[in-house]
């Protein structure tokens, strides 16, 4: 059976897995939802003309998803299935590393297309946000989720490799996740961040998914609000790339099987 | 019989710590090989070397022909040949046994049929159970079907019955026993030396990293010249004599008794005893 067949099983494997347990499925898909609900019920101020905080909320919110879907859930899962066993087990079978990669990558995207979907329907109904009006607009949402998703699981994957035991996972990552969040226009409004934290976010992939998300949700008056005044699409591309290139190498030295 | 499995000299350290001092195996192709040993003695290290999992220090391992330290891409054709039966894992909660056994399946290219090996370990009325409804036997004889499912030509098994009820065990071995009549290797390492007595055709006793001896259980430590110990009651004591020949001495003792000996019994060495001097000895 070839590599791409046996990855698509895989990924059947992976979501039978994933829907099955409600915690994750909650942890992973719902929880944005419940965040927006909160940012977006607490501040109702208009940030820009014609803008208000949940609307900046729900760009944000959609970049964290993907860090969620894919960086959150692998970098705590695989250390998981290290420690339990799992991992041992598929090594010591015919199956290729590349069709379990490619499974992993099936369940981020999926759980992460099921997250975006709630938030966009979610922002959309209670919160006022103004889907992309233009065929470019949701060209360039597509390329960010790609991007990014793949950016998130490679580095999940890397993390997964250094970190020591699954129980310890969540305690490891959460925090790295929700500082992120904090420091990279989420949360907060980026331009009102100090100066130099917001040169700190920039070295990091959520900072740029968050702009680009922005690029495409908010009116495109809203850019000259931005740090540079520029949506600096291009450049988000370029950082992402990196981010993907270096997480790739990182992730194939990192990755261990089991528990030695 | 050509061989399966060729050890020669294989060492491993960690840090300080020799955990495999100098081992030579040399495996049949088609023969039960029981390793057995105290923990810590070296047999898991050595047996995951063997199945591609560790690097090795030195020495020299060839598994059906291949290096598994050295497997580079002929990896995947390699596992396609061994099974695998590690100890206790907790994985795949969530899936059932036969989605699971079904899947793994899907992974060789000359499976066995997922449904005939559920049934032959005994889940056929579980096929449908969440594995973490599972008992630990019922988990460890899921664990043997992955084990299987590749129709293996050397198959592993680490302390495969731990959680077994004894007739579990039994309906294990019968199993072991079928696939060795289809002519396949089984390298097993076991605490129960029952069961070592029961499948192996050679059992190796490795203490501190090297090798002890290798014999058939029945020789293992000499025990097949070992003397018998006859005991009895007479006069409401127990009295018991060892015994260079039991049957003529056990003749005698009828003779004298004309007729029933009370509470007679004529006892060798079992395997376990043998083992454990062997074990005291090296200490």
């Amino acid at each position: 059976m070839n590599t791409l067949r046996l990855g698509l099983l895989r990924g059947n494997i992976e979501i039978k897995q994933f829907m099955r347990q409600r915690e994750s499925v909650i942890f992973t898909i719902f929880f944005p939802v419940l965040l927006l609900f909160i940012f977006g019920s607490v501040f109702k101020d208009t940030i820009a003309p014609g803008v208000t905080f949940s609307q900046y909320f729900v760009a944000g919110m959609i970049a964290s998803g993907l860090v969620n879907s894919g960086f959150q859930q692998l970098a705590i899962n695989i250390p998981i299935e290290r420690d339990n066993g799992a991992l041992k087990r598929l090594r010591g079978t015919p199956m290729s590393p590349i069709a379990f990669f490619i499974g992993k990558a099936i369940l981020v995207f999926l759980s992460m297309i099921a997250q975006v979907i709630m938030l966009l329907v979610f922002g959309a109904l209670f919160f006022h946000l103004h889907l992309p009006h233009s065929g470019a607009l949701w060209l360039r949402f597509t390329w960010l989720v790609l991007l990014g998703s793949a950016c998130s699981t490679v580095l999940g994957i890397a993390l997964a490799g250094v970190i020591k035991s699954g129980r310890g996972a969540p305690a490891v990552v959460s925090p790295f996740v929700i500082v992120l969040q904090f420091i990279s226009g989420v949360f907060f409004v980026f331009s009102n961040l100090p100066s130099w934290m917001q040169q700190f976010a920039a070295l990091f992939p959520l900072k740029w998914l968050t702009q680009g998300m922005r690029s495409v949700f908010l009116p495109d008056s809203f850019a000259a609000q931005e740090v540079t005044h520029h949506w600096e699409i291009g450049r988000t591309a370029i950082i992402l790339v990196a981010w993907l290139i270096a997480g790739t190498i990182l992730a194939s030295r990192s990755f261990k099987w089991s528990r030695q | 019989m050509s061989t399966a499995i060729e050890v020669l000299d294989l060492r491993k350290k960690y840090g300080e710590y020799e955990a495999v001092a100098g081992i030579y195996l040399s495996i049949e192709q088609g023969e039960i090989y029981a390793i057995l040993g105290p923990n810590g003695a070296g047999k898991t290290t050595t047996v995951e070397i063997l199945e591609g999992y560790r690097d090795r220090d030195s020495g020299s391992v060839s598994v059906l022909g291949s290096d598994p330290g050295a497997l580079g891409i002929h990896g995947s054709a390699w596992r396609n040949r061994i099974g695998i039966v590690l100890q206790s894992t907790s994985d795949a909660a969530e899936l059932t046994v036969a989605e699971t056994v079904h899947h793994f399946s899907h992974y060789y290219t000359k499976p066995k049929d997922p449904d005939s090996v559920i049934e032959l370990v005994g889940l056929s009325e579980k096929r449908d159970a969440k594995i973490r409804t599972l008992s630990g036997g019922q988990r460890r004889r899921l664990d043997v079907a992955l084990g299987i499912i590749g129709s293996p030509e050397i198959l592993f098994l680490d302390e495969p019955t731990t959680g077994f009820d004894p007739e579990a065990r039994r309906a294990f071995w019968e199993l072991i026993l079928s696939l060795k009549a289809e002519g396949t290797t089984i390298v097993l390492t076991t605490h129960y030396l029952d069961e070592a007595e029961a499948l192996a055709d050679r059992v190796a006793v490795i203490n501190a990293g090297r090798i002890v001896e290798i014999a058939t259980p029945a020789t293992l430590g000499g025990r097949h010249l070992a003397k018998a110990t006859i005991s009895w009651n007479e006069d409401g004591n127990t009295h018991s004599k060892i015994s260079e020949n039991p049957t003529e001495d056990v003749l005698e003792l009828a003779k004298r008794f004309q007729g029933d000996i009370p509470e007679l019994t004529v006892t060798r060495p079992s395997l376990e005893d043998i083992y454990l001097t062997m074990i005291e000895g090296q200490k």
